[in-house]
């Protein structure tokens, strides 16, 4: 596999035809005049700026506050693609959950032989104070995005989970708002799959996991590290939605058996901690000393039962590279299915064998960093000279264990507005799929677009684009 | 041994102090080698809760003061009858795999001399047992590492103390830890106390590591007095290194001197 366009799957066209789920779009662009177009992408721009979302960018300098590019022209899912993707989706969801369940108290399938056991205790993901305790409903990942790749009609590949704190929903959301403000007239042409129960939805997913403590509504917030976070416009705009207090480790302490929020009336309880803070910044008497981001004690009042917090400390153990490679294990193992999304193809480097085989190929695969993360710290190699390579090869000899390997994958490609029109570019997809009493996902998820023609690397701090998602109703 | 201890660590605050949040490891568990008979933690006016027993085995209390407050105390008083097991800890009930603590911090990181250390200390001895190789990195540590007081802090590395020469408890504890990680074999940091002999105050706040010894599991390796834990050692703690298995943990007002005192008295019964 390479990334040769003539081998692309472009998903608006089956052969020299457009597929139906797109005619509608073939014939709106077409009619769509230049000047009307060019107001239109100013307009969507202006839209973006003015409810705030922007997308920080770490580690590259420039302007933090730059606007993610938004690509007018939707991306279609059929209702029968969906389906395989939603199932997908929800089982290995289901088994990262039991997956973190089983590492963190019997530890089964290290018995088992299944997974080796030093990618799990060793792992820096891997959470002493985690272990030997079951949170609420037994959920340790409450938000799971599961980054998708798809390769041919009916080829889909998982490239990655995220088990953590997955951002970028705020984008699907937004995407969908906007297009709906600017084109209504498709979404009557068009019958698609609503994405805005994603509030609510997330709202009840949070409230089910209250502690046993709870005994009345539980009362929700987001703990943001604060308005220098790249996200923190997602944290306030969920918040929101959502209608739950956004606050910082600053309004929140400890006393007693629980957690409790400085308001205007007086303390009041906190009963579910939906943190878009980092494990080692949530407790500097737990964690790292220094963090000011945190709340001292809190996890004291997590492990003895007073609060919960999403996801738990620990749960990225689950998604780190190296662990990826067994998630279609893991599905057998717990939920005794085959797996319905396949992994990629993985070669890892601390595997003689692979390692072998990886040097060998340095210029034709995708080398990552198994904890790694947003595009960093990657090579890809047959878009990258001998220079770069070499370096790579460099550091793989260094550390081994460090990397893994992955074929450069044909990405399809989602006809995208360029200055000369359309054209293809390659896309991938972020759903969110919520872990609580259920497991619920809204029908779509944020596409990501690769602007740059050619282009494989479609993070968003690598400047990449998105795209509102569809799912056509049956 | 019947010993009874009395550790008091008062914190004065030179301008008062509020918001003061701390989590305690401050009651021994009772193990093979441990039979706590009485056991008392008094922290005054403050607010006490969220209490639980960790994976590693240890009771975790968290205390808060709202304030403001001139001086927050913590004395700790009880009774633990011992015995020797030669520093096995057996009876302990915990549910860390033991490989988990092959894993470093900044503490206990091995640099090269550590590495070397470990490689030395070891030489020649790789048929002999997993008791008689933890021996040896113990003593290898006690000689390249002089017990004196004064000369590290509270945030010496294992790395640091070694190239320096002279440490104390906690850089003896740190510097085995590392040393046994370089020959892949788990460790971990243990706080507690030490019946010294005299009722001098001070010096009876301990520190050693553990090292996992296949067959017999932990174990425990004073390498400042060259000996496993016996009946003069009471076991509170364990974690990584010396923070992550500190007794007291807490953070301070941003802006007030904090002045620390601290006070341990252990006594062997036919001493009172």
């Amino acid at each position: 596999m390479n990334g040769r366009n003539n081998l692309v799957f472009n998903e608006m066209l089956n052969g020299a035809e457009v597929r139906a789920a797109y005619q509608s779009l073939e014939r709106w662009h077409k009619s769509m005049p230049d000047d009307l177009r060019t107001l239109k992408q100013s307009e969507a721009e202006n839209l973006f700026k003015r409810v705030g979302i922007t997308f920080a960018v770490y580690g590259e300098g420039g302007d933090p506050e730059r606007l993610i590019p938004f690509d007018m022209f939707p991306r279609v899912f059929t209702s029968s693609e969906w389906r395989k993707l939603d199932r997908g989706i929800r089982q290995r969801a289901a088994a990262l959950n039991a997956f973190l369940a089983d590492v963190y108290d019997r530890r089964e399938i290290i018995k088992a032989g299944r997974i080796p056991e030093h990618l799990v205790t060793r792992n820096e993901a891997f959470e002493k104070a985690a272990i030997g305790f079951r949170p609420p409903r037994n959920v340790y990942s409450h938000i799971v995005g599961i980054d998708i790749v798809r390769t041919g009609a009916d080829q889909f590949f998982v490239l990655e989970d995220n088990c953590r704190t997955p951002s970028g929903v705020s984008y699907m959301l937004q995407n969908r708002e906007i297009m709906m403000r600017m084109f209504p007239q498709l979404f009557v042409e068009n019958r698609i799959a609503p994405v805005d129960g994603y509030a609510r939805l997330l709202k009840k997913t949070l409230a089910s996991v209250a502690p046993e403590k709870c005994d009345s509504e539980p009362t929700v917030v987001i703990l943001t590290p604060g308005q220098f976070n790249s996200a923190y416009y997602e944290h306030s705009f969920l918040a929101d939605l959502m209608g739950v207090e956004l606050v910082e480790g600053q309004d929140l302490f400890v006393e007693g058996d629980f957690v409790w929020m400085r308001t205007t009336e007086g303390p009041k309880k906190v009963d579910v901690i939906y943190r878009r803070l980092d494990d080692h910044f949530i407790d500097p008497l737990c964690f790292r000393p220094d963090s000011m981001l945190g709340v001292p004690g809190l996890m004291s009042v997590y492990r003895s039962g007073g609060v919960n917090i999403c996801s738990c400390p620990g749960a990225g153990v689950a998604d780190d590279k190296a662990i990826y490679t067994y998630v279609p294990e893991m599905i057998r193992f717990y939920l005794g299915e085959a797996p319905i999304l396949e992994n990629v193809p993985t070669w890892q480097c601390a595997k003689k064998d692979d390692y072998k085989y990886v040097l060998e190929h340095l210029a034709e695969l995708v080398v990552k960093e198994v904890h790694g993360s947003g595009g960093y710290g990657m090579l890809v190699g047959p878009a990258s000279d001998k220079s770069t390579i070499e370096l790579f090869r460099q550091k793989i000899i260094e550390n081994p264990g460090n990397y893994i390997a992955q074929p450069t994958l044909s990405l399809s490609a989602c006809p995208t507005f360029v200055d000369a029109g359309i054209a293809p570019r390659h896309v991938d997809l972020r759903p969110y799929c919520l872990v609580g009493e259920t497991i619920e996902l809204v029908p779509g998820g944020l596409t990501r677009v690769a602007m740059t023609e050619g282009s494989l690397v479609v993070n968003s701090s690598q400047g990449g684009g998105v795209k509102d998602t569809w799912v056509l109703a049956e | 041994m019947r010993l009874s201890v009395k550790h008091v660590t008062r914190y004065s605050f030179d301008t008062p102090a509020r918001w003061l949040v701390q989590t305690h490891k401050l009651i021994p568990s009772t193990c093979a080698s441990q039979k706590v008979l009485s056991w008392k933690v008094n922290t005054g006016d403050a607010i006490r809760g969220a209490a639980f027993r960790d994976s590693a085995g240890d009771m975790v209390e968290t205390i808060s003061v709202r304030g403001p407050v001139d001086e927050l105390v913590i004395e700790v008083t009880g009774e633990v009858e011992t015995l020797d097991l030669f520093g096995v800890l057996r009876d302990h009930r915990e549910s860390v795999p033991p490989t988990t603590y092959l894993r470093s911090t900044r503490m206990i990181r091995p640099d090269v001399a550590l590495r070397d250390l470990s490689v030395t200390a070891l030489d020649g001895m790789a048929d002999d047992s997993a008791l008689n190789r933890a021996h040896a990195l113990a003593r290898a540590v006690n000689e390249a590492i002089e017990y004196v007081p004064g000369e590290t802090g509270e945030v010496t590395t294992a790395a640091e103390a070694l190239a320096g020469g002279r440490g104390v408890c906690q850089d003896h504890a740190h510097a085995l830890i590392a040393v046994a990680h370089a020959a892949e074999i788990p460790a971990r940091y243990v706080a507690g106390y030490l019946h010294s002999g005299g009722d001098a105050m001070g010096e009876a706040s301990h520190a050693w590591a553990e090292l996992f010894v296949p067959g017999l599991g932990w174990v425990g390796f004073d390498a400042s007095n060259r000996c496993c834990p016996d009946e003069r050692y009471i076991r509170l703690c364990s974690g990584y290194d010396a923070l992550d298995a500190a007794p007291i943990r807490g953070i301070m007002n941003a802006g007030v001197e904090e002045h620390l005192d601290v006070s341990v008295a252990v006594m062997s019964q036919h001493q009172q």
